[in-house]
């Protein structure tokens, strides 16, 4: 496992998705709450990229047209077919043990940190003073 | 005979086969008029109300009677005795009055016609033959007077089903018609679904049909809406202990739904969150296809390819369509049909399908 700066945590905004490549992948990355997760980008249905995906909740009904919302902004929808995947976990909501994308485990690291080890961002220099978003693959 | 139908004769006699879609002679006026009351009497006789046929299926259409059923003597239980009960050794057969009684406008009338027919059955026929049971037909338009017609007949068991039309007013999952399926399930009764038109829209999706040939098979649309109403207004989860019954519908045309119902759901389900399972699953545990006609394909060594492609041995329910020419001589159960499944097809299945049919 190998451990990659991805983003500045100001950089994403809750409820925002963002889309990096590491290692050669492409990987979507979530702010749900304040929280950060990473998931493949690709939709194991048709492939498209779940990082220009709806982040949106989990709809439940007991009972037809008595529907309630609950997990705001912990699902995304893929934009083509409307596919529900837990951003959490990568797993589909309909069929969560067969349909799944890739999880990556995600960090908020100090750029103090990062700047003593052999880490560094592709795409901008890691400064002491911030906070970064990390990735392992 | 030959040997495989012979075969299947015996296996039907022994198994106590029970025959899901048998269909009684249509009752004219003079056969209802004892079970109307004076208004309706007056009605019936100064409207003019004779024949009750439905447009899409005139008793005098050649096609639709099976020559030789046809030819033997006798009438009502005694002719049915003879081409069917006794032949067949059937325990039971359940009695499908698909008549005009389905497509009349006005809510009364319905209702009365309804009331007269269901007293016809009790009368003519099920007092008759202790082999026979029978769905009830209800005025759908007028929910209360079904829910009524339901109650009515609750303490007597021989009524097993209600039966609708696969293209009557309107889809069948609609809230309108939740007291009636209230009612059915509290008394156990299925919910039949029979083939057969209201005419109150064009037949198929895309207008009316010129011929017969056309007609007949338009009536799989109307089945497969009636499938994707149940399961989308959440009908299934909502009614669990009542199955749907689709009456003379084919078989092979429900895979193909099940499967592309359930891969919409994955996109859609957002819209229906009471649907928490893929439709598939749904439409196994709670919606049954009697078994002729059977569209199966020319080789019988496919047929069972079909029945696995429903995934459920759960399903399929014995039935003759008698009179109606679904297959010739006395060979009943489709060729190639799986012998590990008979005793289910021609039984079991129906004792889980129909509550109030005892054992």
């Amino acid at each position: 496992m190998a451990r990659h700066v991805v983003a500045k945590v100001d950089e994403l905004d809750i409820g925002k998705s963002k889309l990096v490549k590491v290692a050669g992948r492409d990987i979507a990355l979530f702010n749900v709450k304040g929280e950060f997760f990473a998931i493949a980008n690709r939709c194991p249905h048709e492939g498209a990229d779940l990082c220009r995906g709806q982040v949106v909740g989990l709809a439940e009904a007991e009972e037809p047209g008595k529907v309630r919302m609950t997990r705001h902004g912990e699902l995304v929808r893929c934009p083509w077919h409307g596919w529900e995947f837990d951003i959490r976990t990568g797993k589909s909501w309909c069929d969560p043990a067969r349909t799944r994308v890739k999880s990556f485990d995600v960090t908020v690291t100090k750029g103090g940190t990062l700047t003593e080890g052999p880490y560094q961002a592709e795409t901008f220099p890691v400064s002491i003073d911030e906070d970064y978003v990390v990735v392992e693959i | 005979m030959d040997t495989a139908v012979a075969q299947q004769r015996v296996a039907l006699s022994k198994l106590g086969a029970i025959d899901c879609d048998v269909h009684p002679d249509a009752p004219k006026r003079a056969d209802l008029l004892p079970y109307f009351d004076e208004y309706w009497k007056e009605i019936v006789i100064s409207r003019d109300v004779d024949r009750l046929e439905l447009t899409g299926f005139p008793t005098s259409t050649r096609p639709f009677f099976r020559e030789d059923w046809k030819a033997t003597e006798g009438s009502g239980v005694d002719k049915l005795r003879k081409n069917l009960l006794d032949s067949y050794g059937l325990k039971y057969a359940i009695l499908n009055c698909v008549t005009g009684v389905h497509a009349i406008y006005d809510p009364y009338l319905s209702t009365a016609v309804c009331r007269a027919t269901n007293d016809w059955l009790k009368a003519e026929w099920l007092d008759r033959d202790p082999r026979l049971r029978a769905s009830l037909v209800l005025p759908w338009q007028n929910p209360e007077a079904a829910v009524e017609e339901i109650e009515r007949f609750a303490g007597d068991k021989r009524f097993v089903q209600i039966l609708a039309l696969c293209q009557g007013e309107m889809p069948l999952g609609r809230r309108i018609y939740w007291p009636i399926y209230e009612a059915a399930q509290r008394h156990g009764f299925a919910l039949g679904v029979h083939a057969g038109s209201a005419y109150r829209h064009a037949p198929s999706q895309s207008g009316f049909p010129s011929y017969l040939a056309e007609d007949y098979v338009h009536h799989i649309q109307g089945f497969a809406a009636q499938v994707g109403s149940f399961v989308a207004e959440g009908v299934l989860g909502k009614f669990p202990d009542m199955k749907i019954v689709l009456i003379e519908s084919g078989v092979s045309w429900l895979p193909g739904q099940m499967w592309r119902m359930s891969k919409d759901w994955r996109g859609a389900r957002i819209e229906i969150p009471w649907v928490k399972e893929p439709p598939s699953a749904l439409v196994r545990r709670q919606i049954r296809l009697t078994t002729q006609p059977f569209d199966a394909p020319r080789d019988p060594g496919e047929l069972e390819r079909i029945v696995e492609h429903l995934d459920s041995d759960d399903m399929l329910l014995f039935s003759t369509d008698y009179p109606h020419p679904q297959f010739e001589g006395e060979a009943a159960i489709p060729a190639g049909f799986p012998e590990r499944l008979i005793d289910r097809l021609v039984r079991e299945n129906a004792l889980a399908t129909y509550p109030r049919l005892e054992d």
